[in-house]
């Protein structure tokens, strides 16, 4: 040993402790780090860890069905399914994107623009990224699970809509879920959740969606499931019993047919909705799972307007329908008084200027209606003696009785979107037009024409409303709903009396505009419209063409007196009188209910047989058909063709 | 040889707190690698610690003047075996870092043991340096000694270790008599130093394109959620979901389900956190503070100012290994590729350390004698 170092002992002692101060301040800071994390901020650290090693996939709580009112089923669910994306691990999801666009036909960009749209949800919340998976897709999943272990899929129900659009438009259809509807639910909906768009589906929503359920599982930190954990059961969505009579709903289909238009039936003794149509429609079953942006624009912009609900929606001019009003508030109020006559040559001058009877146009050449009285004047819808009538009446005793008969104020029907129609006045024209009134507008709206507007519901409930003596029962859709609005305005028995003597005469005395309507064993009454869709005058000065076509009403009703039911029936730009176009319809339906009423099976067709309805073909988002590369397991069931009482074990 | 030391003269106590470390080190490597393809892990660190503990004692019976006497050679040695590993090395995970030792077959990682011989270089070089104070051209000499092989680990790349040579010269320095105005100066440029490595434009020039990213996703661990920015906060996660019991032995999902990176290497003290809670966190760096401050009265203890440099030169390593070790598990530091000394799985590190120890072992025994 060399002793190059010397035998030097100066250890430098103070620096020494110095270090050992060191060493101990290092540890109590490092403790100190260990201590924010591991005690402070412990519980945020926990949900963390727990996230990591947890999975949720929800499990999707089928929606409640809708039965008619016999308890057949008219909405229910089929079984499908949807793919997952796991988003847990976004390198691998990003490498496996290109071939989960080609494997299940979505364009690359619409899987891109779902995965920034949902980069705001937490990691392990997979996406649906296909909410209709087809066999093929399944197939490929199947076969992919290996290599491409961010698909998932699970089981949902998707909705089963009867064919032919049956009943489109009041059951509506649910769609996934808009933005705000997300924002408004208070966290209960999650993008990728279908809910109610429009129609029951939208106002019932609450009941018929169920709460989703969730199995979740434990994964490693490559995303492979590792054991499961106890799952959250689905609670499934409450049914809903329709006041909707699948017969007369079908007869009312058939009879309205392939032309524009629309049938409400009533109970007005409960208010019950019997059935509704409104035609064209689309079939709901094709929104049953997504829509293309495009196409819901053409849907929109269709001129033809098939997502409108016209029962309730379309406001359109009464017509001679609204006579009954104008009558009615002369009857009540005695201006002009009952004995009031007049002379119709076919036209009649006011104020300068001509306002024809719809007589002078008649095929059959009649041109006038010649002396007439309320009665008779309601049974051939003289338009001359009612111009007579409204100028003495005046606007406000005639706005005073529509208003009170529900023109210009929603039916408050358990149904989104519901239009109130219109009833004018001096106060509204000014208000919303800010001019005066003018006297000769009375004129045409005592004949249900100019301003006033009203709905084939609306008009359904009144006409229900006056024939039972002034009670107007609030229509909705469930069958033995509790606590149903009512409007009472009772009016004199000597008037109601009046007024469906001569609806009765519609139909049954000869002259009336409702003649060929006459139905054996049932006293069918009732109220023809014919509402120009522009006057007279102008239609004559301009070549007659179809788009300008009346708007054909009937309201009909039975018996005469306190109905059973009532029905209102539009048919738009028909040509025809209303008698003639809506009448039939009108007849089939009340036809259809006392057959049923008399258990006369198989009866409950209707007698005429225009055109078969229109639906209006939608091309969903990834339709293109693709040969199933491996047989499934279980051949999907058909959807009936029509409804079906409910099984035993469904209830 | 004048001494005869008698194995009463162990430092038995240091022994022991060593043992309980491998001991907790062990369990938590069992933990980790049990249910999976590395299951037996455990057994092949019990195979490197009694390598460790044979080559300990050996060492720490040939007289540490001796090795000092060789220091001249071991450096130029140690330079020429990093030259080597540039040259022929073994590259394992972009780094050349490894060369086969023929006979062992097991791949050696030549800078841990330039640690040592940097230890022992500058041992030797400042118990030379007889003043009170130390001068300012002794400094920058140490400085060299330092800096050739450190530049040469930089190249590997092996930041981590070239990192720790950085502690060895300034606690060297310190305890050789380093003036407060250098400490001064030479703080205010490693301060600077650091900022142009956190420094975008600066660090662009200096650093590799991996170890940018590690800066990157230290400073913005949202940023980089899959990669050492998903490590550290996995980390977090694993240490803060322990709480204060811990969730039990076998029983951490962040360790057992593989969200800790490295968790049987690297990230042990965050397997070990999760599973033990902060009460084993207390017992694991209470151990590692009775270790180091165990060197320090070693040091105190020395019989000469040589054997003081070398027992500090060790304690400097290890002290630094645990801090940057342990920050990073907490998510104070960025990912460095330093292991845990004793606890980490890993033959060269666990060698390097009771090697080191060896050399503690070595002093102390020579303690009494003149």
């Amino acid at each position: 040993v060399s002793y190059w170092f010397g035998n030097d002992n100066r250890l430098p002692q103070a620096r020494l402790a110095i270090a050992s101060y060191i060493i101990v301040g290092m540890i109590g800071v490092l403790l100190l780090g260990f201590w924010k994390l591991q005690v402070i901020d412990s519980d945020k650290y926990a949900t963390l860890a727990e996230r990591n090693r947890v999975r949720e996939i929800p499990v999707i709580a089928p929606r409640g069905r809708m039965l008619d009112r016999d308890g057949r089923v008219l909405v229910d669910n089929r079984p499908a399914f949807s793919v997952l994306l796991l988003r847990d691990d976004m390198a691998q999801v990003e490498r496996h994107l290109g071939a989960i666009s080609d494997g299940l036909g979505i364009p690359l960009g619409d899987l891109k623009e779902q995965l920034s749209t949902s980069k705001d949800l937490p990691k392990f919340q997979p996406i649906i990224i296909k909410p209709d998976a087809s066999p093929a897709d399944i197939a490929y999943i199947e076969s992919h699970r290996n290599d491409i272990p961010v698909l998932e899929m699970i089981s949902v129900s998707r909705r089963r809509y009867l064919p032919d659009s049956f009943l489109s438009h009041a059951v509506g259809y649910v769609g996934e879920v808009s933005e705000q509807q997300i924002e408004d639910s208070n966290g209960k909906l999650r993008p990728g959740d279908f809910a109610g768009k429009s129609g029951l589906e939208r106002q019932y929503n609450d009941i018929l969606m169920g709460t989703d359920g969730k199995r979740r599982v434990v994964v490693n930190s490559i995303g492979k499931e590792v054991s499961p954990l106890p799952a959250q059961a689905a609670i499934p969505g409450k049914q809903i019993q329709l006041s909707i009579d699948y017969d007369l709903q079908l007869v009312a289909e058939q009879s309205l047919g392939a032309r524009p238009g629309a049938v409400v039936a009533l109970d007005p003794r409960s208010g019950e909705v019997l059935a509704m149509v409104s035609h064209p429609a689309v079939d709901p079953n094709d929104f049953a799972v997504r829509i293309s942006a495009e196409e819901w624009k053409r849907l929109n912009e269709d001129p033809e307007k098939p997502l409108l609900n016209r029962s309730i929606q379309a406001q359109l001019a009464p017509g001679s329908v609204f006579k009954i009003v104008t009558a009615t508030a002369m009857l009540e109020d005695h201006v002009p008084p009952e004995s009031f006559t007049t002379f119709c040559p076919g036209y009649a001058s006011f104020f300068g200027r001509q306002y024809h009877c719809w007589v002078y146009y008649d095929k059959k050449g009649k041109k006038s209606h010649g002396v007439t009285n309320l009665h008779e004047a309601i049974l051939q819808s003289c338009d001359v003696f009612f111009y007579n009538v409204g100028l003495r009446l005046g606007i406000d005793r005639l706005a005073y009785y529509a208003s009170h008969f529900g023109i210009g104020h929603k039916t408050g029907i358990d149904l989104p979107s519901e239009e109130p129609g219109l009833m004018p006045s001096p106060g509204w024209v000014e208000r919303a037009l800010h001019r005066k009134w003018y006297q000769g507008e009375v004129i045409s709206v005592a004949t249900g024409q100019g301003a006033v507007t009203a709905t084939p519901l609306q008009l359904a409930r009144m006409i229900g409303g006056i024939a039972s003596g002034g009670i107007f029962m609030q229509p909705h859709m469930l069958k033995d709903a509790a606590n149903i609005g009512v409007d009472r305005f009772p009016i004199s028995e000597r008037t109601v009396e009046k007024i469906t003597d001569a609806m009765y005469g519609v139909v049954n005395e000869p002259g009336g505009t409702g003649g060929q309507l006459r139905l054996a064993g049932i006293e069918l009454s009732g109220k023809s419209g014919t509402a120009q869709v522009i006057g007279y005058d102008t239609l004559a000065r301009i070549h007659k063409q179809k788009k300008f076509d009346d708007n054909a009403w009937f309201v009909g009703y039975a018996p005469r007196r306190n109905p059973e039911i009532v029905v209102s029936c539009l048919v738009q730009e028909s040509g025809k009188h209303g008698g003639e176009a809506a009448g039939p319809v009108v007849r089939d339906v009340i036809k259809a209910y006392y057959d049923k009423k008399n258990k006369k099976e198989g009866q409950y067709t209707a007698e005429t047989r225009p055109p078969a309805a229109r639906t209006k073909a939608v091309s969903t988002v990834a339709t293109a058909p693709r040969v199933p590369r491996v047989a499934l397991k279980k051949q999907e069931t058909l959807p009936a063709a029509t409804a079906r009482p409910v099984l035993e074990q469904e209830r | 040889m004048k001494d005869a030391p008698g194995t009463r003269d162990y430092d038995w106590w240091l022994l022991a707190i060593l043992t309980t470390i491998c001991a907790l080190g062990v369990i938590e490597i069992y933990s980790a690698t049990h249910g999976s393809s590395l299951a037996g892990m455990h057994w092949k660190q019990v195979r490197w610690l009694a390598i460790g503990f044979i080559l300990m004692f050996a060492l720490s019976r040939l007289d540490y003047h001796l090795i000092l006497d060789q220091a001249p050679l071991l450096y130029l040695l140690s330079i020429a075996a990093l030259l080597a590993v540039l040259a022929v090395g073994h590259t394992r995970f972009g780094a050349k870092r490894w060369i086969n030792v023929p006979g062992l077959g097991e791949l050696l990682q030549v800078s841990e043991l330039v640690k040592l011989v940097i230890i022992i270089a500058l041992a030797r070089f400042f118990a030379e340096v007889r003043t009170d104070e130390l001068a300012l051209r002794d400094l920058i000499k140490a400085g060299l000694i330092v800096g050739f092989p450190l530049v040469l680990i930089l190249k590997q790349p092996d930041l981590g270790t070239a990192l720790v040579l950085m502690p060895l010269l300034a606690v060297g320095a310190f305890l050789a008599g380093l003036k407060w105005q250098h400490a001064a100066v030479f703080s205010l440029a490693g301060i600077l130093l650091v900022g142009a490595v956190f420094y975008p434009p600066v660090s662009r020039r200096i650093l590799k394109p991996y170890q940018r990213e590690r800066i990157t996703s230290f400073l913005h661990p949202e940023e980089d959620a899959k990669g050492s920015g998903y490590q550290l906060l996995q980390s977090k996660i694993a240490v803060g979901s322990g709480g204060f019991w811990g969730k039990g032995f076998g029983n951490g999902t962040q360790n057992q389900l593989g969200y800790i990176p490295v968790r049987y290497s690297d990230f042990i003290m965050s397997a070990w956190a999760e599973e033990q809670g902060f009460k084993g966190v207390l017992l694991a760096l209470g151990l590692y503070m009775a270790l180091l401050l165990r060197l320090v009265q070693n040091a105190q203890r020395a019989k000469d100012r040589a054997g003081m440099f070398l027992v500090m030169g060790v304690a400097a390593a290890l002290g630094f290994h645990v801090l940057v070790n342990v920050a990073m598990v907490i998510g104070a530091m960025p990912v460095t590729g330093i292991p845990l000394p004793l606890m980490s799985y890993g033959g060269s590190a666990t060698l390097f350390v009771f090697l080191a120890i060896g050399l503690v072992m070595n002093v102390r025994l020579r303690r009494f004698v003149n």
